[in-house]
């Protein structure tokens, strides 16, 4: 590696790599990383890649996340590549993809919608309607949910 | 089966459901007596007012031999603060099929989600009316004869009214031409007119109704919403734009039909009523068979082949 390492290894977390440039704090956001726990986080933005040109670096430490965690980051990176570390190594990749729906991670954000009342207990329902282009729907008003919206609206 | 959208129905289906109230007639009529529905009991939740929906729900029910529950929001737990999941869980317990019309999006289908029983959107918010959509369907097919590759003109508020949103959708399903005809603030919502086009549907959009009207099928007048308007000099402007009288009828095709869910305020001129065109009093009863062919179906009961 030519370059310096701008954050050194992780023994053990997650690494979250190739997100796109500028997108690394809606990651967090859609891990509920948010300074409430204690465990160290590197973030670095706007690095040169000769993959993608620029991108950002995410790595979480003492922390595995869940498959269901992951997934949801394909709304906003898709191609990111995603790497569990144990001792310093790879121990596994991770493929991510949206599932058919999208249950209790946003809420709708239409505000005539039923699940607007927050006494309703049933779960909070995104269909992913189209994955390309990208079409999310409330399962139960219908209303279109463009992703900008359903970051505003993370749970 | 549950009813929330007119999606939750192939055209096969809603052609079925149709030929099901065409053999109900005689009982919806009340020159039959066939008590299909014995022993079972419609709750009719009405969290929004309601004068036809409500009452032809209620006739249906009662004319098949079943009974109905009437819950209204004024007096009732949801005034207390009651969510709508735990409303629903006491009426899984009391009723075999629910109807519910409810102010916001959705609650059709949450409703469903949260009970075992069958459940029937009539009316959420500003999305959908699938019940009014099939009762159109019926009374269009009595008048055209079919419901395919029609030219229908959708006339008034096609911004707000569910109503228009509902038909529009079946009807592009059944290779209509649809001429929208509505003030500027009231246009049909954008994302409807793309879905329109993209299902292959002829769809033109416009402010006059009278260059229309020749070549209509279907006139389908809609109230134009008081509420919707912040004063009431910006209402009375628009109000009176597509008042039909019967000399506008004029170039109209004999069997034209004009139709409107009623209620009706000043859209369609009285001296209609007494002509050919005027569909819109029968329409008004065709919820009649029409929801009783949708009772008998959500709650898995057949209907004879002859009713006599």
């Amino acid at each position: 590696m030519n370059e310096m390492r701008r954050v050194s290894a992780i023994c053990n977390g997650t690494v979250i790599d190739h997100i796109p440039s500028g997108s690394a704090v809606q990651v967090m956001r859609m891990l509920h990383i948010d300074g409430s726990h204690s465990n160290p986080i590197s973030l670095v933005m706007n690095v040169p890649s000769s993959k993608v040109g620029r991108k950002d670096v995410l790595k979480i430490e003492d922390r595995e996340l869940s498959q269901e965690e992951l997934d949801r980051l394909a709304l906003i990176a898709p191609s990111a590549s995603i790497a569990i570390i144990r001792n310093y190594g790879v121990a596994e990749k991770r493929q991510i993809g949206l599932g058919a729906e999208l249950v209790n991670i946003a809420k709708c954000s239409f505000f005539n919608c039923i699940t607007q009342n927050p006494n309703e207990p049933l779960p909070h329902r995104l269909q992913v309607v189209s994955q390309d282009p990208l079409e999310i729907r409330c399962a139960y008003c219908g209303r279109a949910q463009s992703v900008g919206e359903i970051i505003e609206s993370l749970i | 089966m549950d009813l929330i959208t007119m999606d939750d129905l192939t055209n096969e289906e809603a052609i079925s459901l149709l030929d099901d109230a065409e053999r109900l007639l005689p009982i919806a009529r009340g020159d039959v007596h066939l008590p299909l529905l014995e022993g079972k009991v419609l709750a009719n939740l009405f969290f929004e007012n309601s004068t036809r929906t409500r009452l032809s729900f209620e006739t249906s029910m009662k004319r098949l031999g079943g009974e109905v529950l009437n819950l209204s929001e004024v007096g009732s737990s949801v005034k207390k603060g009651e969510t709508l999941y735990d409303t629903m869980q006491m009426i899984d317990g009391y009723a075999d099929v629910a109807v519910i019309r409810h102010p916001r999006q959705g609650a059709a289908q949450y409703a469903a989600d949260a009970v075992k029983i069958p459940v029937m959107n009539a009316g959420d918010g500003a999305g959908n009316h699938p019940t009014q959509t099939l009762l159109d369907l019926f009374t269009i097919r009595k008048g055209q004869g079919k419901i395919e590759g029609l030219n229908v003109v959708l006339v008034g508020d096609l911004r707000y009214g569910r109503t228009a949103h509902s038909l529009s959708h079946a009807l592009s399903r059944f290779g209509a031409s649809l001429t929208l005809v509505s003030p500027d603030p009231l246009k049909m919502p954008s994302e409807i007119v793309r879905d329109l086009k993209s299902s292959g549907c002829h769809v033109e959009e416009s402010e006059e109704l009278s260059p229309a009207i020749s070549s209509a099928d279907v006139v389908y007048m809609t109230r134009i919403q008081r509420e919707r308007f912040p004063d009431e000099a910006e209402y009375e402007k628009v109000a009176g734009i597509y008042t039909l009288k019967a000399e506008d009828l004029r170039s109209a095709q004999s069997d034209m039909m004009v139709m409107h869910p009623l209620p009706r305020v000043n859209e369609i001129h009285p001296s209609i009523d007494a002509t050919s065109h005027a569909w819109y009093f029968k329409q008004a009863f065709n919820g009649v068979p029409t929801r009783m062919a949708l009772l008998c179906r959500s709650l898995g009961i057949e209907i004879p082949e002859a009713i006599i």
